[in-house]
């Protein structure tokens, strides 16, 4: 450990920056994406319509049984197939993340929704308004509420996961850093930091989330 | 949209032999990884509900650090930085002497990632336990390591079958890690079958029944499993 060169991370960090610009952006986009789908998901399974709802489960299940890289290398695969044409990794990727994490996200969502008591539903429809009305109106604003650690959390997996881009080679922060790491040969600098890096993040998150975890339990 | 269907490709010499391979590697790579992270989870697990303000102490640290830092990392530290930071001769020995070296590193980097998430269920299952049992055991004149052998751990690790399994089935979905540092698993099979033969559609379709079925067994049978090892009283046990 003697000869750590801290310049290799400093004379690289507007490099560094970019690709973890990056992975932010993924992660973003992936979670809002994720959770609009997930949530769409979980609606349909709880409103129990007969084939849908099944559906629905069938596509959670299906998808919680693959790794997540081998839907990186599908939609990777799939996507310029369907277009036609070359498309960037990043909406690739992007579509891939979506797909996959909305399936997590509808589990957690469903269990909230889950949480909300079932006189709820019933005192909405009782005041007229319609099934769709009691759901936007009365039973995600509670469902939700409750969730907000657990989506962090969910969260903090995805800005995890984001990582596999590795695969396809899209410039995300470990990629940048991997790349820094190969052409100055400082993979032990690079790698190190990467880990910290994340390390920082990821840990004030799960703490900011457990604060609000113990927020919502008083 | 272009494109030649060939299913056949699947079921042909050379392609068949090896998605074959690639389930043998990721099976193997799966169990021998659940070892380590079922035995060392278990045992931070149990330190994390101890008496002792060190052993917490030491478990709570192990479950932060390893669940903070993304799976993909932990692998190249281990495989790239690990060695360096080993004297010259047990550094060369880790890197290319020991027997299928990315293997086995894979192995070791997903087994006390998953450690650490094991921990966290067989904390949960210990609590779920409760401490009126606990403290009954200690009432009788049980020492610490009796009530843990006897009276937490045999109920904990009925109750936490469920979650126990979605760990291994964990496990066996981030297997395909393992490919970034070069161990030719079942995703990396197909990917090269993909790019021998252009049939990326069979081929992923291939990987992706292989992964659903193996899942969907081995949900199958832990629910038998679950059953049979109820705790009665739980509200899990239906």
């Amino acid at each position: 450990m003697g000869d750590f060169d801290y310049s290799v991370i400093f004379n690289n960090i507007p490099f560094l920056v970019d690709g973890l610009k990056v992975t932010f952006l993924l992660t973003i986009l992936a979670v809002i994406g994720g959770m609009v789908l997930g949530t769409i998901l979980a609606l349909i399974r709880i409103a129990q319509i007969p084939i849908a709802s099944w559906l629905a489960a069938a596509y959670v299940n299906f998808f919680r049984s693959l790794p997540l890289i081998l839907v990186i290398f599908w939609l990777y695969f799939l996507v310029p197939l369907f277009l036609g044409r070359p498309v960037g990794s990043f909406y690739s990727v992007l579509i891939a993340f979506v797909l996959f994490e909305a399936a997590y996200y509808s589990e957690i969502i469903r269990a909230g929704i889950s949480s909300v008591r079932s006189g709820q539903i019933a005192a909405g429809r009782a005041i007229g308004l319609t099934y769709p009305q009691t759901m936007r109106y009365i039973v995600l604003p509670q469902a939700f509420r409750s969730m907000v650690p657990v989506l962090l959390t969910q969260a903090i997996v995805l800005f995890q996961d984001t990582s596999l881009v590795y695969v396809v080679g899209l410039k995300d922060f470990l990629v940048s850093a991997e790349l820094i790491a190969n052409r100055d040969q400082r993979l032990v600098e690079m790698f190190v930091f990467v880990a910290i890096v994340y390390f920082v993040f990821c840990f004030a998150g799960s703490l900011y989330a457990r604060h609000l975890q113990k927020k919502l339990a008083t | 949209m272009n494109y030649n269907w060939d299913w056949g490709i699947l079921f042909r010499e050379p392609y068949l032999g090896w998605l074959a391979d690639g389930l043998f590697w990721t099976v193997s790579l799966s169990l021998c990884a659940w070892i380590i992270a079922f035995s060392l989870g278990s045992v931070l697990g149990i330190m994390r509900t101890s008496s002792s303000r060190i052993l917490r102490f030491i478990g709570t640290t192990y479950v932060e650090l390893f669940r903070n830092i993304p799976l993909l990392v932990q692998l190249f530290l281990w495989y790239f930085v690990f060695p360096e930071l080993l004297p010259d001769d047990a550094g060369r020995w880790v890197k290319r002497e020991m027997p299928m070296p990315a293997l086995s590193t894979a192995i070791v980097a997903i087994g006390l990632y998953t450690a650490s998430r094991v921990c966290e269920q067989v904390r949960s299952g210990i609590d779920a336990v409760g401490t009126g049992q606990r403290n009954a055991a200690k009432a009788i004149g049980m020492t610490e390591r009796q009530v843990y052998q006897h009276v937490l751990l045999p109920n904990a690790f009925r109750i936490i079958i469920p979650p126990l399994t979605s760990e291994f089935l964990t496990i066996f979905k981030n297997s395909s890690l393992a490919l970034t540092i070069g161990v030719v698993e079942l995703t990396a099979m197909t990917r090269q079958i993909e790019e021998y033969t252009f049939q990326g559609f069979e081929a992923f379709t291939a990987a992706t029944v292989i992964y659903s079925v193996v899942t969907f067994s081995v949900m199958f049978l832990m629910r038998i499993v679950e059953r049979r090892v109820q705790v009665p009283g739980m509200i899990s046990a239906r």
